[in-house]
């Protein structure tokens, strides 16, 4: 097993000299804040989806410190290609909530026109590909972008997501292989939280971790405490830099847990003990955060309230905005097909829209 | 006779089959322990154990390529892909390999397999968890393609297609697996034969061609034109799409002399389309009016719109008085 990199110690303790560099004090509460802020809406949103007005999620309950430390160590120019639980990444990168909201809802304020589940977010403004559910592929777009990047000349680093299940993938070698041939400027971030639904780290892969397979690429491999987010923090902003010093990809790999079932369709008690959720809950990023931050008077009791309160109000009023925003029109299942759209699917639409509106919506997604 | 639900049948066919033959092992994600995110191999896991229900890492390319392997060295592998959208790191696999190795050596090497997947939409699963992706298969040389409608044909099609000596693609209707239950003889051994269509109606004035999910829908749109107008549909189910049963489509068109096709996917060289040519070839003669088809449109999968995009009873309906009223 290589080194595992942490920096605040379980009860959120830090050496003062260990702190990454970069790290000022509004950076350390804003991470704070991020994370609050996404273990906040993943709550509203399982609740949302137990009441029916949401048709599926997934949380990242328990790796908010791998997505937002991560999230925070690249700069606006650089692309993101997430994976299924790196919203909050897109959050922090500015993502208005209502745009937010409206795409978990599937209303007309979704830019993407409520085509994709819930939780396959996107922008083009702030750089975060929209992501597809089939899993692996995003590890190549990010690998090739991060080539264009380095052909055209740009100081842009890509950054890809993974879970642990996708470094199975075909896709996963062959963008290991080619970004280390080619030296791209790219970080490849696998999020390991034990679980790719009901399969285990152990059936995943019989690999001593995910990061001593970057050697054989030919890639610095770096493990990291992911629920440490100065660690994560450290270890992404040592890899842009590096990456975008021309000096090649990274792979980083974020040891942490998935406390939720894999999704609001999924019941990880058929699969897993409950004795280990428990053992994994007692290493909480969040709460690990707050004992260092508090130590250092960076924030007081009643800021967990606070944040709270003010998230509640934004999600409250994002919500209300997107299930009282209509549908996406009937058009827009035939538009973006193509450049322009076909005579065919004109054709198609003009049929659809003398109809009387379709047949009737059915439940929720069963996975 | 017992009533089941479909994944319940193809659970029983598994459970069934495995137990009659030692060779028969099911892999893919999640089918272990878990039983399966659909639960179609629930139970498999601790009845035959680890070496025959085996849960894979996230690999469809790793998983087909290593059931062509198992086939050939003389196991019966039934790998399942968790959603037919997920199958295509496989598609190398299965059309480059799987489907030519019979053809390739000259009879010398077979890979008698069984690949299970759910497909189709009606379950608000978006792009990636409702297409229906029949057409790249059955355009593929070598391979069987089958899809039930009910839990009957599930049961008695899965244990045909796991004792067939050629590799079957069997897509499982996944908006109708747990409704409506059928009655399903609790004989071991009934087996509901490939290549074989069934009349779902009879009737004499039009004929609705379908498969899969699309059948509740056919009946429905026949018992609407039944009630208003007074015209008597054919339902024929299709049930396997390779071999298709040219007999019976040739069959009941010619009784009818009209016919609308009736598929989810996408409608632009759709299977429907192959239905439509061999009509056109073999049977003009006979036919009263256009043939229709009603399929999906031509757009990837939605998920808000997906009433709007999955073909209805009132979509067919109106195909059905186009035909009927055609002059
Ligand atoms: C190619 C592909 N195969 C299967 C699936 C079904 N599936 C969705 S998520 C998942 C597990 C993913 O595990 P991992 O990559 O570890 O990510 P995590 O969900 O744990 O974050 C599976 C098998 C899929 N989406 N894509």
């Amino acid at each position: 097993m290589v080194d595992v990199l942490q920096i605040l110690s379980p009860a959120g303790e830090v050496e003062a000299n260990e702190l990454p560099e970069g790290l000022g004090d509004e950076l350390l509460v804003k991470l704070y804040r991020q994370m609050v802020t996404v273990r906040t809406i993943d709550t509203r949103m399982l609740n949302l989806q137990r009441q029916g007005r949401i048709g599926f999620y997934g949380t990242c309950k328990g790796q908010e410190a791998a997505t937002v430390g991560s999230g925070a160590a690249v700069e606006m120019r650089d692309w993101v290609f997430p994976a299924l639980r790196e919203g909050g990444v897109l959050l922090l990168r500015g993502y208005s909530l209502e745009q937010y909201m409206g795409h978990l809802v599937g209303c007309s304020l979704d830019p993407a026109h409520g085509r994709q589940m819930p939780c396959h977010f996107g922008s083009g403004e702030h750089n975060f590909l929209t992501l597809s559910s089939v899993i692996g592929t995003q590890i190549l777009h990010a690998m090739g972008a991060a080539w264009a990047a380095k052909i055209k000349g740009d100081d842009t680093v890509t950054l890809g997501y993974m879970g642990d299940g996708a470094t199975s993938s075909t896709d996963f070698h062959a963008a290991l292989t080619i970004g280390a041939v080619h030296k791209v400027p790219c970080v490849f971030f696998c999020q390991n939280n034990q679980w790719a639904i009901s399969v285990p780290f152990s059936k995943q892969t019989a690999s001593d971790g995910i990061a001593v397979k970057a050697s054989a690429y030919g890639m610095p491999g770096i493990a990291v405490d992911g629920n440490d987010v100065l660690a994560v923090y450290k270890a992404t902003r040592e890899a842009v830099e590096r990456a975008r010093r021309g000096e090649g990809p990274t792979l980083i790999e974020a040891i942490t847990y998935r406390i939720e079932g894999h999704s609001s369709s999924d019941d990880a008690t058929r699969y897993r003990d409950s004795a280990e959720v428990e053992s994994w809950k007692q290493r909480d990023p969040i709460e690990r955060y707050r004992a260092y931050l508090k130590r250092r008077g960076l924030i007081g009791d009643e800021v967990d309230g606070e944040i709270h309160s003010s998230v509640k109000q934004r999600v409250d009023a994002a919500i209300k905005a997107a299930e009282a925003a209509p549908p996406p029109a009937l058009e827009t299942l035939f538009t973006d097909v193509y450049a322009v759209t076909t005579e065919s699917l004109k054709a198609q639409y003009r049929d659809v829209a003398t109809e009387d509106g379709g047949g009737t919506n059915e439940g929720a997604f069963p996975l | 006779m017992a009533e089941i639900t479909i994944v319940q049948a193809v659970n029983d066919a598994l459970m069934e089959e495995m137990g009659r033959d030692e060779d028969v092992v099911v892999l893919g994600e999640d089918v272990g322990v878990n039983g399966g995110v659909f639960r179609c191999t629930a139970d498999l896991f601790d009845t035959y154990g680890e070496d025959r229900v085996i849960d894979t890492p996230l690999s469809e390319s790793g998983i087909i390529g290593a059931a062509i392997g198992m086939a050939l060295y003389g196991l019966r592998p039934v790998p399942e892909i968790q959603f037919s959208d997920f199958i295509w790191p496989a598609f190398d696999q299965i059309t480059s390999e799987l489907a030519k190795m019979r053809y390739r050596s000259g009879g010398q090497f077979t890979c008698p397999m069984v690949i299970r997947t759910p497909y189709g939409g009606g379950i608000r699963g978006g792009h990636y968890h409702s297409q229906s992706p029949e057409v790249y298969f059955t355009h593929t040389s070598g391979l069987v393609v089958v899809v039930p409608s009910d839990a009957y044909d599930a049961k008695g099609l899965l244990k045909a297609a796991i004792r067939s000596p050629d590799p079957v693609l069997f897509l499982e209707p996944k908006r109708i697996y747990r409704a409506p239950k059928t009655e399903v003889p609790e004989d071991d051994d009934y087996i509901v034969p490939l290549g074989k269509a069934a009349v779902r109606r009879e009737g004499t004035d039009f004929t609705i061609t379908c498969y899969g999910a699309m059948v509740p829908v056919a009946v429905e749109a026949c018992d609407k034109a039944a009630d208003q107008h007074g015209w008597n549909g054919e339902v024929l189910d299709l049930r396997t799409l390779v071999p298709l049963d040219e007999d019976a489509l040739l069959a009941s068109v010619t009784k009818t002399g009209r016919l609308v096709t009736l598929q989810e996917a996408p409608k632009f060289t759709g299977y429907s389309s192959e239905l439509s040519a061999i009509v056109a070839e073999k049977a003009i003669d006979v036919m009263e009016a256009p043939i229709r088809r009603v399929a999906g449109f031509d757009v990837p999968f939605p998920f808000t719109l997906e009433h709007v995009y999955m073909p209805h009873a009132d979509r067919v309906l109106r195909a059905i008085e186009d035909v009927m009223t055609y002059e």
